[in-house]
C-alpha cells in the first residue's frame, strides 16, 4: 500500500485549458491525472455525433493530449483518469492504442460501460422507473420522444478495478466529477465500500479539484492577493491512506492556494452541505478540519460519511426548441435612451411582419444586466451593449429575429456599432432532465486491453 | 459602520438547475458569528429581490466559518434554456458582496479596506 499518492487535475470542463494537464504531468512529481470532459449537455452532442458515425462520440481533445504525455504514461508511470469517453469509449481506445503504436508504445487502456442507458430507456420503463424530473416532479412522458442522451453517474469503485487490472488510461463516461480523484484512493488504499468517511475524504478532496484552478487563486473573491494567475498552477492532491490529505500545487506556478482559496471552492455548488450526496457515499460538509499550512498548501482531516443512497443519479438530455441571442453596442449621448429605442424598435419590427416568440429577452450590458436593483442606477452612461434574445419551438422564426439587428445601425438612432460575428442564427436548445433510477437496475463493466 | 459585505467575506456561487447558490465565507470566527444572526433569510431575500423569484435557503457551515444560501428560480429559467446573460449565476457571489451592511465597531479591526 502507497503512503500518499499524489492526484493533479488538469481539466476542469470541456474547454478548459489545453495546456494545464500538460504541465501537471511534466513539471513535477504527479501519480494520477484526473481529467472532466463532460459538462451536463456534452453527452447529447456526443450521442448525436455517434449516430451520424459510430466512430465517434467521445471528447477528441484527448487523443491531443495524450499524443503531447505518451512518454510520461508510459515511461514516468503517469496514469490518466477521465471521463473523455463520452458514449463511445471503445472507439476513443482504438484511437489510443493506434496512437501510441505510431510512437513505438504500448499502453494498457481501461473502458467503463454501463452508464449509457440511451439504448435501454423503453426497457427501463417497463420495469418501472419513471424518470420523473427530481427537481420539478415533472412526468417523463413530456420529453420521452426528444430525449438525445440518457447517463448514469454510476460509482467510483469501476476506475477501482480498471486500475487493478493494470490500466494505464481508464476511460470512463458519466461516473461522478469527483469520483475521478476518489477512484485511484479506492484502488491504492483499500478503501471498502463500508469505509463512508474515507471515501467522503476522497469525495471532497475530487470535489475541491474537479473546477481546476478554480481552487487554485482563479474566480478568488480577493483577486488582488493572487500572484501570477496568468502562470496558474492547477490542483494536486496528496492522498494519504488514513483519508486525511493535502492541496496542493507545483513549485513555481503561479495562483493562490489557501484556506480561503480551498473554502470557496468548497462551496461551489453546493446545495444542503450536511447531505452531499454522491454515487459513492454522502458526504457531510460541515464535518472537517481544514488547516491552511502557508506555501501553497492547505490539509483537510476528519470528514464524515454516512451511507450512500439506493439509486443513481441520470442525467438526461432532450431537445427544447431553438434560442438565438444578439448583441448591439450604442454609443455617444443619451446612449440608454437610444439602446432602449431600439429594442423597441426591433421587437416592434418583428410583430408588424407577425413574428412573436414564446419568450425574449432585452438587456443592458454595462448596467446591471447581472445584478439588476442591487446597484443604484449611473448618472453617467457613455455607452451600453443591448444584447436581445428569443426562444421558440419555431426554427424559422427564431432566424427571422436574427435579421432583424443589422438593420437597425442605419435605421435606427446614431452610434450603434458593434455589429459582427454575422446574423445570430437558431441554436438547438439541448436542455438537462435529471431523474434516478434504482442502482439494482444498473449493470457496469470493466476491460482491460 | 457601514461597510459593504466584500470587506468581511468571500463569496462563490454557481447554478443548482433554475436555482443558483451562494457560498458566504467570513475571514475570522468573530464575524461569522456576527454574521449568523445578521445575515438571516429575509436579508438575503430583499437583496436579491429584482433577481431570485423563489425561495431562499440557509444553511450554516461552522468548520468555514461559512454561510450556503441557495437563491430559487434566479436564472431565467435555468440551464440552456435560459435567455439571460448570466445564465449559470456566476456573478450571484459578487451580487451578495455588494450588499451594504452596519457592522458593530468593536469588530472594525477585522474589515479590510480593498
Amino acid at each position: 500500500m502507497s503512503n500518499i499518492i499524489r492526484i493533479g487535475n488538469g481539466q476542469g470542463f470541456w474547454g478548459d485549458s489545453i495546456d494545464a494537464p500538460v504541465r501537471l504531468a511534466k513539471d513535477g512529481p504527479l501519480d494520477y491525472l484526473t481529467l472532466d470532459y463532460l459538462a451536463e449537455v456534452t453527452l447529447s452532442i456526443m450521442q448525436r455525433q455517434k449516430l451520424k458515425n459510430p466512430n465517434t462520440g467521445y471528447a477528441r481533445d484527448f487523443l491531443d493530449l495524450v499524443e503531447r504525455i505518451l512518454p510520461e504514461i508510459s515511461d514516468k508511470g503517469v496514469k490518466v483518469i477521465t471521463n473523455a469517453g463520452g458514449v463511445n469509449p471503445q472507439s476513443c481506445r482504438s484511437e489510443l492504442i493506434q496512437l501510441a503504436k505510431n510512437s513505438g508504445k504500448e499502453i494498457k487502456i481501461g473502458v467503463i460501460q454501463g452508464d449509457d442507458i440511451f439504448p435501454t430507456l423503453a426497457e427501463l420503463r417497463k420495469k418501472g422507473v419513471s424518470f420523473e424530473n427530481m427537481d420539478t416532479g415533472a412526468d417523463f412522458d413530456s420529453i420521452m420522444d426528444k430525449v438525445y442522451s440518457a447517463n448514469v453517474y454510476i460509482n467510483s469503485s469501476t476506475i477501482s478495478e480498471a486500475l487493478d487490472k493494470g490500466a494505464q488510461i481508464v476511460l470512463a463516461g458519466r461516473v461522478s466529477d469527483p469520483g475521478l480523484a476518489l477512484g485511484p484512493c479506492i484502488y491504492e488504499f483499500g478503501w471498502k465500500d463500508q469505509d463512508y468517511d474515507l471515501l467522503a475524504a476522497g469525495t471532497l478532496a475530487g470535489h475541491i479539484t474537479e473546477c481546476g484552478a478554480q481552487c487554485t487563486g482563479g474566480n478568488y473573491s480577493r483577486w488582488q492577493d493572487v500572484p501570477n494567475l496568468a502562470d496558474v498552477g492547477y490542483p494536486i492532491i496528496e492522498m494519504q491512506p488514513s483519508g486525511e490529505f493535502y492541496i496542493t500545487k507545483h513549485e513555481n506556478s503561479g495562483g493562490l492556494i489557501s484556506r480561503e482559496t480551498i473554502g470557496e471552492q468548497v462551496l461551489y455548488e453546493m446545495g444542503d452541505p450536511n447531505h452531499y450526496i454522491s454515487p459513492d457515499v454522502c458526504v457531510d460538509f460541515t464535518s472537517f478540519n481544514i488547516n491552511d499550512l502557508g506555501g501553497n498548501k492547505v490539509s483537510i482531516s476528519n470528514v464524515a460519511g454516512l451511507p450512500p443512497t439506493d439509486s443513481y443519479k441520470v442525467s438526461i438530455s432532450y431537445f427544447a426548441g431553438y434560442k438565438a441571442s444578439g448583441q448591439l453596442t450604442v454609443s455617444g449621448p443619451n446612449a440608454y435612451e437610444k439602446a432602449q429605442l431600439t429594442a423597441e424598435i426591433i421587437w416592434k419590427r418583428l410583430k408588424n411582419t407577425g413574428v412573436t416568440f414564446e419568450d425574449t429577452s432585452t438587456e443592458y450590458l454595462g448596467l446591471s444586466s447581472c445584478h439588476g436593483e442591487i446597484n443604484a442606477f449611473p448618472s453617467q452612461i457613455n455607452e451600453v451593449v443591448l444584447r436581445l434574445g428569443v426562444k421558440d419551438s419555431d426554427k424559422n422564426k427564431v432566424n427571422r429575429f436574427g435579421k432583424e439587428l443589422a438593420p437597425v445601425i442605419t435605421s435606427g438612432p446614431p452610434g450603434i456599432t458593434g455589429f459582427s460575428g454575422g446574423r445570430p442564427k437558431a441554436q438547438e436548445i439541448i436542455a438537462y432532465w435529471p431523474a434516478l433510477i434504482p442502482k439494482a437496475l444498473v449493470h457496469t463493466s470493466v476491460d482491460v486491453v | 459602520m457601514k461597510i459593504t459585505l466584500h470587506q468581511i467575506a468571500h463569496a462563490r456561487s454557481g447554478d443548482k438547475g433554475a436555482h443558483s447558490n451562494v457560498g458566504l465565507m467570513f475571514t475570522s470566527q468573530e464575524l461569522y458569528e456576527w454574521a449568523k444572526i445578521n445575515i438571516s433569510t429575509s436579508v438575503i431575500k430583499q437583496h436579491f429581490k429584482s433577481i431570485a423569484k423563489g425561495e431562499i435557503l440557509r444553511y450554516e457551515m461552522d468548520n468555514l466559518l461559512a454561510l450556503n444560501f441557495i437563491l430559487g428560480d434566479s436564472l431565467g429559467g435555468g440551464g440552456s434554456e435560459s435567455l439571460i446573460n448570466d445564465a449559470q449565476g456566476k456573478t450571484h457571489g459578487q451580487a451578495l458582496l455588494l450588499m451594504e451592511v452596519d457592522l458593530p465597531d468593536n469588530l472594525s479591526q477585522f474589515v479590510s479596506s480593498k
